[in-house]
């Protein structure tokens, strides 16, 4: 058997109407539409979704985390960034 | 159509379910890769979550107390009805896949038409598969695509499990006396106008797939009447194994 291993995608999944997809994991397909069928096979076998996107995870840039520092620690110490005065009605769900 | 023979006639709905899922069930820990092992026993599982339903209805039609476990369980070959294609042996991954995407092609037609039956429980049962076979068959198809069109040697491959199994597929497309009752009677299927459809859908995949369409020759058959090829012996052996060491065993 060859060694070489179909390209690599990572798996977005909406579990519900309303929510945003979320990162559940990658998996190895020939190509995107097989990607979507292999998605559908190994990560919502158990009614976890109703909406799949596959990325090929080499098109994917990430921030490094050498550059933590001036990335993210300036937003620690500007509290009114924040919405955290307000009080949600109970309706308001997922936000 | 007596009551008889309406049990032969859902016992081969289930048994090619049942039979089709048990080689399926092979391939779990033994997939070309993770994703395809986990696809291939989806689609085992589907498969044997359909032949319950037959095989429970069948029960209940001949009225002689036999639950879906005796009739899978505690029948020989010969009481067996599925169709000679679907015990083959599951050689390499693309004799699977030539396998299950002639098998897929007819299904869906299958239960298209059996959701039009007079009988509502079959009504019931087809309802629900048709969604998951619709599924076996883009998975099926999508595979016959890329191993055609791929590379030189997937392609001579998968041609080459196409032709040996072509022989196999007009058993399940050939309607026999019972097939002809079943639809008088208005609970079957009408074959030939299946084998019509069946035929067209399949070439219009070959021909994305770039593949030769087998000719039509002489067609093993015989499943149905339950004289089988030499292999469904072992694999019930294996499949019936347990629960006639143990009878009465309960998990």
């Amino acid at each position: 058997m060859s060694k070489k291993n179909w390209p690599l995608f990572e798996v977005f999944i909406r579990s519900r109407q309303g929510l945003s997809h979320k990162h559940v994991g990658s998996l190895h397909a020939t190509d995107a539409e097989m990607a979507i069928e292999n998605a559908r096979d190994v990560y919502t076998r158990r009614q976890e979704g109703e909406s799949i996107w596959v990325v090929p995870a080499s098109e994917i840039t990430a921030s490094s985390p050498d550059e933590k520092d001036s990335m993210y620690d300036p937003a620690n110490d500007k509290i009114y960034r924040h919405p955290t005065f307000y009080d949600l009605p109970d309706e308001l769900k997922h936000m | 159509m007596e009551q008889q023979e309406k049990f032969e006639y859902i016992l081969r709905l289930g048994d090619n379910s049942l039979i089709l899922g048990q080689r399926l069930g092979e391939w779990c820990g033994h997939g070309p890769a993770l994703e395809e092992d986990i696809a291939l026993t989806n689609i085992s599982l589907d498969l044997i979550g359909q032949a319950r339903s037959f095989l429970d209805y069948a029960g209940k039609v001949e009225g002689n107390g036999r639950d879906e476990d005796q009739l899978a369980f505690f029948r020989d070959v010969r009481q067996y009805r599925n169709v000679i294609l679907l015990e083959q042996p599951n050689g390499h991954f693309g004799d699977t896949i030539a396998r299950q995407f002639l098998y897929d092609h007819y299904s869906f037609l299958l239960y298209s038409e059996l959701m039009k039956s007079a009988d509502e429980q079959l009504v019931a049962i087809a309802a629900k598969s048709i969604k998951e076979v619709t599924y076996h068959r883009r998975h099926s198809s999508e595979w016959m695509i890329r191993l055609g069109d791929g590379t030189e040697e997937s392609k001579v491959k998968i041609q080459e499990s196409l032709n040996y199994l072509w022989n196999y597929s007009g058993e399940m497309l050939t309607p026999d006396s019972l097939d002809k009752k079943a639809l008088a009677a208005g609970i079957g299927v009408d074959l030939e106008k299946i084998a019509k459809h069946w035929h067209a859908n399949v070439a219009d995949v070959l021909a994305q797939a770039t593949l030769d369409l087998p000719e039509s020759g002489w067609m093993h058959s015989g499943g149905k009447k339950g004289v089988h090829s030499e292999h469904l012996g072992f694999l019930l052996a294996e499949m019936q194994h347990i629960p006639r060491s143990y009878p009465d065993a309960k998990w």
